[in-house]
């Protein structure tokens, strides 16, 4: 797709983004598009090259190939990965809000208060749990008033109830304010209900599509198959569709091969 | 009092008053050896300035931005790690600036005062260059501060949101450069590092908010060239350690403070 196909919605796209670190291929011709209100959620396995990929969107990362297109003045909320503070810095929840740039005493409490955090304003920092800390760091970025939010992880560090708390946080936020949501997730299950679309990266783009249709992609199960999901009983569905060779959906029976499988026994979903 | 022990005392006070401050920030970035290299490198700077006959202050600055950048250089490569190439740096720059004062000639220099110091010396003169300095950095902190103080929490972040985070190191080092250069005369190249780490150690046990813990590592220090002072001029013992081991001192009592 070219620039002036984009619609007005249309946030950032990446296109055949090639890149390699110390001569190690981090990333190899991988496109994705952001938009507004929607939720693009990348999963793979460590090493895939998933938070190379938000540094790169981010200007952090210079790429060796492909185009990066930002809409022009896009402002981007980023909630990094775990993120440690040195024990010796005294650091209140209020003070490292406040070192957000355009930042007040009174937008910094407001936000907190829409995070449901206002509570631990006067707590140091580091004596915060995991989840607390993730919320925390949401509402630096909402400071910002962003139009992209993009999420490393959110929900590292976060137990499993905080975690669907979390999310649907983050979906509640971003159909109120309207902004598109870029997140990093291990998990698919726990995610699934709030995205749009999904992208499984594996150095490349294994596949991409809606949650359901990934999490049967055999791409999916190779890299994912195994993960002991159930007990999270997180999320159900059924499908009735399968992909093309390029990824497309095909609604109906799978008819090739290689793409034919037994949907209960596939994957284990409660 | 004698006047040269007023002078001393001032000269000590003016310069906690930035190495307070520099210093939070030289245990929240982890960057004790760093700072260490830096002050070594001063000895360099000390035989720059006899070998090229200027200022020895201003050799000082010179050597220690220099060490400064061929450090930023160097840390780009990843094969030596940073400590080892700290490590290099610092007893490089320390032994050729020991090499070179020895073929300075007809000048006697006193390499215990360039190691440890000699604030007892202190002449007005030199009180005004330290005057100068010291305002100099306090200015240009506070101009930092916010974006220095973000970086430091964290360095992704705060690119995100716009801080120039290149610019920004590279002026703290510059901040570093002269407190070492004025510090040289009064504590020395081997004991300036312990003045940016003791105090700013000990004051995190009294502190709420990263400003309280820069004004209360002001005070401790304070207390402490005080301290060293007085047991210098009472029982004659070395005022530069003196100092340090003052701030020691204060630094174990903030831990036994805590353990209760």
């Amino acid at each position: 797709m070219t620039h002036s196909e984009n619609s007005i919605a249309t946030l950032a796209t990446l296109k055949n983004i090639n890149l390699s670190l110390h001569k190690k291929s981090i990333l190899h011709d991988v496109s994705l598009e952001l938009q507004a209100g929607k939720v693009l959620t990348v999963i793979g396995p460590n090493g895939a090259g998933k938070s190379t990929l938000i540094r790169i969107l981010l200007g952090l990362q210079p790429v060796d190939s492909g185009t990066v297109w930002l809409k022009p003045k896009l402002s981007i909320g980023y909630v990094p990965q775990k993120i440690s503070i040195n024990d010796l810095m005294p650091l209140t929840v209020k003070r490292f809000i406040a070192l957000a740039k355009n930042s007040s005493a009174k937008n910094g409490l407001s936000v907190l208060k829409e995070i449901g955090v206002a509570h631990l304003a006067e707590h140091d920092i580091k004596t915060l749990s995991g989840g607390e800390f993730q919320r925390v760091l949401l509402a630096r970025a909402l400071l910002k008033k962003p139009e992209l939010l993009i999420l490393d992880e959110p929900a590292q560090g976060v137990d499993v109830l905080g975690q669907s708390e979390l999310y649907e946080k983050i979906s509640e936020l971003k159909d109120q304010y309207g902004f598109g949501v870029l997140m990093i997730s291990h998990d698919l299950h726990l995610v699934m209900q709030k995205t749009d679309q999904v992208l499984c990266l594996n150095q490349h783009i294994c596949c991409s599509g809606q949650p359901e249709d990934v999490s049967n992609h055999p791409e999916y199960q190779r890299l994912f198959g195994n993960l002991p999901s159930e007990g999270l009983a997180v999320y159900t569905h059924h499908h009735n569709h399968c992909h093309d060779l390029d990824g497309g959906v095909v609604v109906g029976t799978c008819k090739h091969g290689d793409h034919s499988h037994d949907h209960e026994s596939g994957h284990n979903h409660g | 009092m004698d006047d040269f022990l007023l002078r001393a005392l001032l000269a000590g006070l003016a310069v906690v008053l930035i190495s307070g401050p520099l210093g939070v920030f030289i245990i929240w970035r982890r960057m004790a050896y760093f700072g260490d290299t830096l002050s070594h490198s001063a000895i360099l700077g000390v035989a720059l300035g006899f070998l090229l006959s200027i200022n020895i202050n201003i050799g000082i600055l010179v050597s220690t931005i220099l060490v400064a950048i061929l450090l930023i250089l160097a840390q780009r490569q990843k094969q030596l790690g940073s400590d080892t190439l700290l490590g290099i740096m610092a007893h490089s720059a320390l032994s050729l600036g020991l090499i070179l004062i020895s073929f300075v000639e007809g000048v006697r220099v006193d390499i215990d005062s360039l190691l440890f110091g000699d604030i007892l010396s202190v002449s007005w003169s030199d009180l005004s260059i330290v005057a100068i300095g010291v305002i100099t950095v306090l200015t240009v902190l506070s101009f930092i501060w916010k974006p220095l103080l973000s970086l430091t929490v964290h360095e992704e972040l705060a690119r995100v949101e716009g801080v120039n985070v290149s610019l920004i190191s590279a002026i703290y080092t510059l901040l570093i450069a002269i407190l070492v250069a004025i510090a040289m005369k009064i504590i020395g190249a081997l004991l300036i590092t312990s003045l940016l780490i003791i105090p700013a150690a000990a004051a995190r046990q009294f502190s709420r908010s990263p400003e309280a813990m820069a004004v209360f590592s002001v005070i401790i220090g304070m207390i402490a060239v005080a301290l060293g002072l007085g047991a210098s001029f009472l029982w004659d013992t070395p005022a530069g350690p003196s100092i340090v081991i003052s701030a020691s001192a204060i630094f174990l009592f903030s831990q036994i403070i805590k353990r209760r």
